[in-house]
């Protein structure tokens, strides 16, 4: 069944065709839109199909004996005459349509599959009401296409097709109310931030082509880890660096996350799906599937530590400010985006994948408990005009709450687990300013996270009275996924228990066979006895977030406002985002369009200009020669008629018919004649 | 059948011109007949050209050389001209594009053309001979002879049919191009009597040249003076302003054939003469011309990007394009040359569509001003697909057409010793490219409808749905299936690089001057 593994993406790729073009032959011939029954029919069975299929693979993948990797190319992509490589020798540029599952892409493949059918089944009460549901079911079932090509790829190429893929859809659902023009602006952000992250992808394939000689991961790898570590800028670092950038797009770190927070113009689930739990977590993927490659690359692996703890305290601390319900999320998953790479960068490529996933549960879960609050609000997204819901959507408000528990990193909430193991493989393998840096946004996160649980849910209604009279639960598909969610993010983490509980990491043993990194010291004694220690330590400063958001929000509230009031400039510098967005707009979003300008300008008068100089040039010669033929050539003619017509003249007074005067111009002559001749004038 | 297989390059090429006769045989009222006539024409000429493609391995058309279909007539037997013609597989794949786009310019013109529809549509018919003869020839003079033939039903199409500023458009582009065909005659006049001086023998044979082997001053000045010639037609920077002006000004149809298959005739030159035959000059020219090409792709997306007007910015856009096009062919290595051809291919696809796209709108509305438009989507939804297909494309989005030609070129220039640099600079044009086609969509197709004008465009009518599907099958087909295509580039290719880098193939497991270990010690010289 193993060699049907590319049905996992196929099949919502042909639920996104057939809801697409039934779409739009139905628009077309008749005017009226498609059944929503039948597209939510089509589009849930193709990726509920997807995920029992998904579930069915891994199985049996971890019933073959001995084989770790399944791999099966279908047909030959591309193929070109030989390249020559760094190292000498020369390759075939090859890449085929192949796919992979390995423990890596199960865990991938079952995220993506079981968070997007839940996604996909929250999305039929979501977008109920609206006009383009056909279309938003057509772009959800080909982002699920996108991104399962992506994690199932076996090469680096068609990986790209994913990672584009995801890209496109990504922002065809950013701009999904494409209407409103920030919804458009947002998406094309999107996708231009992205592309500079694809661009390092592009440079980053190239350089591991020329050295590597393929870039399917089973060759490139293999021989990745017959390397030995290179410090220094060699070509690994190179490499490893393009990826990252690649990686900084599409998982919005510093310094491109600035189009994440903005894609929350699209439909609350697409948050969910791609802006939370699927997509954005690519690249983390990625590094951790070029594990081989990363790990022997340190320098580099010390650049993702540091961008990925920078940005998640940077967004921590964005998030302290803001009132948007989702932008809250938003600047959140920027900041476990960020935990995430800190924990690659680090070495635990274990770590990273673990917040991933149990990052995948909890963040869906409190994106589309909030898509539902919202949805009771009448579309109203700002925190500070909510208050005391728990009354009015207890469903919502438990999971929401067990979604919140669950990313402060409260045990035994799934987020405790992973972000424990963050955080304690910091410390062990000798980075403790990261370290410090992590334990600090904690503290962080589980604040601004409580502060957003307590605006909505305790405290005064702040909502008006019409919105009041209509606050009710949402329908049953709504609710099902969230309480689906809040299940496993409350046991999403017994999978992967930290080593001083004497379990074994199930998690680890599981990706064991995914990771090449070179053979490493095992941990002192002294520091693993240390691992409790730093798991209270980490624990203390989720609880202190969490009672300092309680002071400030509902045991006494308006202490917030008090503080804010003395440090005006910092709050709004932290309110208006630390003015990023300005700042690239004015140094390079600007800057590029004036050097359009600048460019169009010197194309038009210069470039151009010469063109249209050397025409007029050319007229211009030509209207000389014309006076020129005019009056001198033609002058010259005529001059020389005159001229005759003068001599003419002159010689027609000598022929007088005196013979006198004959004779005495010849004896002139000859007396002139004998003159020259003896003064030596002519010799004869 | 013998007959049709034996001289099928002669009827692919004259099937249009016989196209041509006919419609001026007939009554100028018959319009709709003309139409017809001009249609089925075109449509068969697509048709007989499949059976190129289809017969290209059998043995029987193969000659020494690797050409197929070969025919010779004695043609000015005084001055050794003969009418040689013949394909491989990259004029193979460029006459199939041809016969394709003329098809579909044919049948996009049914209801935009309503004034002179005789000539209109005579003149279309002839270009189209023209062009295939380009492609065809092998002998430099019938190439020559063609070369300057296609000029002619351009420079009417443009002058006549084309918008407000047509004349100064059409006599720019006429006198610009024909300015570079007199000096590649000068060039052809050159090597055709030097090989008059060594080998005592008058002719034009364009196979003969190839083998002749040229001294490096004749290369020197032979290869400037086609280079003028052939980047004026691509167009290179700095040679290409007089293309905004002739796209901006052609009829649809005329902009979608001189994106498509005119602008490939300077890239086809480059591949077919310059390289293989002044291969010392190639190398020794290629900084300042990769630098040229670069300049083309970084400075013709940024102008593209500050366009108001979609066909000028589609025009510079092609710019840019051919500007990895010609990094691809100049760069010389068998996955770069075989990306760059595969490009003009994906150039032709993607880029004849969106001058389409932009022609519907246009017929609906008269006005290319982005500004004019705004919220299309929500009135058009069957044209904002194929208009977000064919964006996808032309920004190389992977899965489609683009993204194979674009990668091609960047991996091969990057794997070719000592120039990995320009690919690396090259990857800025990806990224502008994005940004001018999605905001060029958003400003066109997002947003709200909120022009009176436009709250009653009709969607795509099922003419204009034809004209694109065979042009969304081919993005599709070569970008999840390209080696259908590149398998007839093989050869050629192989040949091509071979007299370009002597010693390219011979370099197996031989030390070969690369990108150093040491990226950074790269940086610093």
């Amino acid at each position: 069944m193993l060699k049907y593994i590319w049905l996992i993406p196929i099949l919502p790729l042909t639920g996104s065709a057939l809801v697409g073009l039934l779409g739009l032959a139905r628009l077309k011939s008749s005017g009226e839109k498609l059944n929503k029954k039948l597209v939510s029919a089509i589009a849930l069975t193709s990726v509920g199909i997807a995920f029992l299929l998904s579930v069915g693979m891994v199985y049996q993948l971890f019933a073959l004996q001995h084989k770790e990797i399944f791999s099966i190319d279908l047909f030959t992509w591309f193929h070109s005459g030989p390249l020559s490589l760094a190292g000498g020798g020369m390759a075939e540029f090859e890449v085929p349509w192949g796919f992979q599952l390995d423990a890596l892409s199960s865990v991938m493949i079952l995220v993506v599959t079981g968070v997007g059918f839940l996604i996909h089944v929250y999305s039929t009460g979501y977008m109920w009401d609206d006009s383009g549901y056909y279309r938003f079911f057509s772009y959800l079932n080909l982002f699920m296409f996108a991104m399962l090509t992506l994690v199932l790829a076996n090469n680096y190429v068609v990986m790209f097709v994913g990672w584009e893929g995801v890209g496109l859809c990504s922002y065809l659902l950013i701009g999904f109310y494409f209407d409103k023009k920030s919804a458009g602006d947002a998406g094309k952000k999107a996708f231009v931030v992205n592309r500079i992250g694809d661009a390092g992808f592009i440079l980053g394939m190239m350089l591991v082509f020329v050295h590597f000689g393929s870039l399917r991961f089973e060759e490139v790898f293999s021989k990745a880890a017959a390397l030995p570590v290179q410090t220094g800028h060699d070509y690994l670092f190179w490499a490893t660096l393009c990826f990252f950038i690649g990686a900084c797009g599409k998982s919005a770190q510093i310094p491109l996350y600035v189009w994440l927070p903005d894609a929350m113009e699209g439909p609350t689930p697409v948050s969910a799906l791609i802006h939370a739990a699927t997509m954005v977590t690519a690249g983390v993927y990625m590094v951790c599937r070029s594990n081989a490659l990363y790990s022997r690359a340190p320098e580099t692996m010390m650049i993702v530590a540091i961008i990925g703890s920078l940005t998640a305290i940077f967004a921590a601390t964005i998030g302290f400010a803001q009132t948007d319900i989702k932008r809250v999320l938003a600047y959140s998953t920027v900041s476990q985006l960020g935990y995430m790479f800190a924990a690659l960068g680090v070495g635990a490529f274990v770590g990273g994948v673990f917040h991933l996933m149990t990052h995948a549960f909890f963040k869906a879960l409190l994106f589309l408990g909030s898509g539902s609050v919202i949805m009771a609000m009448h579309h109203e997204q700002d925190m500070m005009k909510m208050g005391g819901l728990r009354k009015y959507l207890p469903w919502t408000f438990w999971t929401m709450f067990m979604g919140t528990i669950a990313i402060s990193g409260i045990p035994p909430w799934a987020g405790f687990f992973s972000k424990d193991e963050i955080l304690w493989r910091a410390w062990s393998n000798g980075h403790p300013i990261i370290w410090l840096i992590l334990w600090l946004g904690a503290g962080m996160t589980s604040f601004y996270m409580f502060r957003l649980l307590f605006l909505t849910f305790w405290g005064k209604e702040r909502m008006d009275d019409h919105t009041k009279h209509h606050l009710h639960e949402s329908p049953k598909n709504v609710v099902y996924p969230l309480a689906a969610l809040a299940v496993l993010s409350t046991i999403g983490g017994f999978i992967g228990l930290p080593g001083w509980t004497g379990i074994s990491n199930k998690f680890e043993h599981f990706l064991e066979p995914v990771l090449r990194v070179p053979e490493r010291a095992e941990i002192p004694a002294h520091l693993a006895s240390q691992e409790p220690l730093f798991t209270a330590l980490s624990v203390v400063i989720s609880l202190f977030g969490i009672f300092m958001a309680y002071r400030f929000y509902v045991a006494k509230p308006g202490t917030a406002d008090r503080i804010t009031q003395k440090i005006k400039w910092l709050y709004s510098v932290v309110y208006h985002k630390y003015f990023v967005d300005e700042l690239y707009d004015a140094a390079i979003v600007n800057r590029v369009k004036g050097l359009g300008t600048a460019f169009y300008f010197v194309d038009s008068k210069i470039v151009d200009g010469m063109v249209n100089l050397t025409a007029k040039t050319t007229r211009g010669t030509a209207t000389v020669s014309k006076l020129f033929d005019t009056y001198i050539v033609d002058g010259l003619v005529n001059l020389v008629g005159r001229i005759s017509m003068m001599l003419n003249r002159v010689f027609t007074s000598f022929q007088t018919g005196l013979v006198q005067r004959y004779a005495l111009v010849a004896v002139l002559g000859i007396f002139v004649f004998v003159l020259i001749y003896y003064n030596g004038l002519v010799r004869f | 059948m013998d007959f049709f297989m034996n001289n099928i390059l002669n009827i692919v090429c004259y099937l249009p011109l016989a196209g041509m006769i006919l419609i001026m045989l007939m009554k100028r009222e018959n319009e709709n007949a003309i139409r017809w006539v001009a249609n089925i024409t075109a449509f068969i000429g697509f048709i007989v050209s499949i059976p190129l493609l289809t017969a290209f391995y059998n043995p029987r058309f193969i000659n020494a050389n690797g050409f197929r279909f070969v025919y010779e007539h004695s043609w000015i037997p005084q001055i050794g001209a003969n009418y040689k013609v013949g394909i491989d597989g990259i004029s193979m794949l460029l006459v199939l594009l041809t016969t394709l786009l003329g098809s579909i310019a044919v049948l996009s013109s049914w209801t935009a053309i309503k004034d002179r529809v005789k000539e209109y549509y005579a003149f279309l018919l002839l270009l189209q001979t023209g062009m295939i003869g380009v492609f065809i020839s092998l002998d430099f003079l019938v190439f020559y002879v063609f070369w300057e033939v296609m000029l002619v039903p351009m420079y009417f199409l443009i002058g006549v049919w084309g918008g407000p500023r047509k004349l100064y458009a059409a006599i720019k582009f006429f006198l610009y191009t024909l300015t570079g065909s007199v000096l590649m005659l000068v060039g052809i006049l050159a090597i055709y009597f030097y090989q008059h001086d060594i080998a005592g023998i008058y002719s034009f044979d364009i196979l003969a040249f190839q083998k002749l082997g040229f001294p490096t001053d004749l290369q020197f000045w032979v290869f400037l003076a086609f280079f003028v010639g052939f980047a004026i037609k691509v167009p290179m920077f700095p040679f290409h302003t007089w293309l905004p002006d002739a796209h901006v000004e052609a009829p649809t149809a005329g902009s979608v054939i001189l994106a498509g298959v005119l602008l490939k005739m300077g890239t086809y030159g480059f591949v077919r003469f310059s390289l293989p035959m002044f291969p010392w000059a190639t190398m020794h020219f290629i900084k300042p011309l990769l630098i040229l090409c670069l300049i083309g792709i970084i400075y013709g997306g940024l102008v593209a990007m500050m366009q108001k007007d979609m066909k000028s910015l589609v025009a510079y856009s092609s710019v840019s394009h051919l500007g990895f096009v010609m990094l691809g062919v100049f760069a010389a290595t068998p996955v770069a040359l075989q990306g760059g051809i595969l490009q003009m291919l994906n150039h032709g696809i993607s880029t004849g569509a969106l001058f389409l796209i932009v022609g519907v709108v246009y017929e609906r509305r008269h006005t290319r001003l982005i500004s004019d438009y705004g919220g299309l989507s929500h009135i058009m939804p069957v044209y904002a697909t194929i208009f977000l297909v064919m964006t996808l494309s032309s920004i190389g989005m992977p899965g489609l057409n683009g993204f194979i030609g674009e990668f091609f070129i960047l991996q091969g220039t990057f794997a070719a010793p000592g120039l990995w640099i320009y690919a690396a600079l090259a990857v800025i044009g990806i990224v502008l490219g994005a940004a001018y086609m999605l905001w060029l969509y958003q400003r066109v197709m997002f947003g709200k409808l909120e022009k009176e004008e436009n709250k009653a465009l009709p969607d795509l009518n099922l003419r204009e749905v034809v004209t694109f599907v065979p042009l969304i099958i081919l993005a599709f087909w070569i970008g999840i299936y390209p080696t259908y295509f590149t398998k007839y580039l093989d050869e050629p290719v192989h040949a091509i690089v071979e007299r370009v880098r002597a010693d390219y193939f011979k370099t197996k497991n031989a030390e070969i001057p690369q990108l150093p270990a040491n990226s950074q010690a790269a940086e610093s010289k």
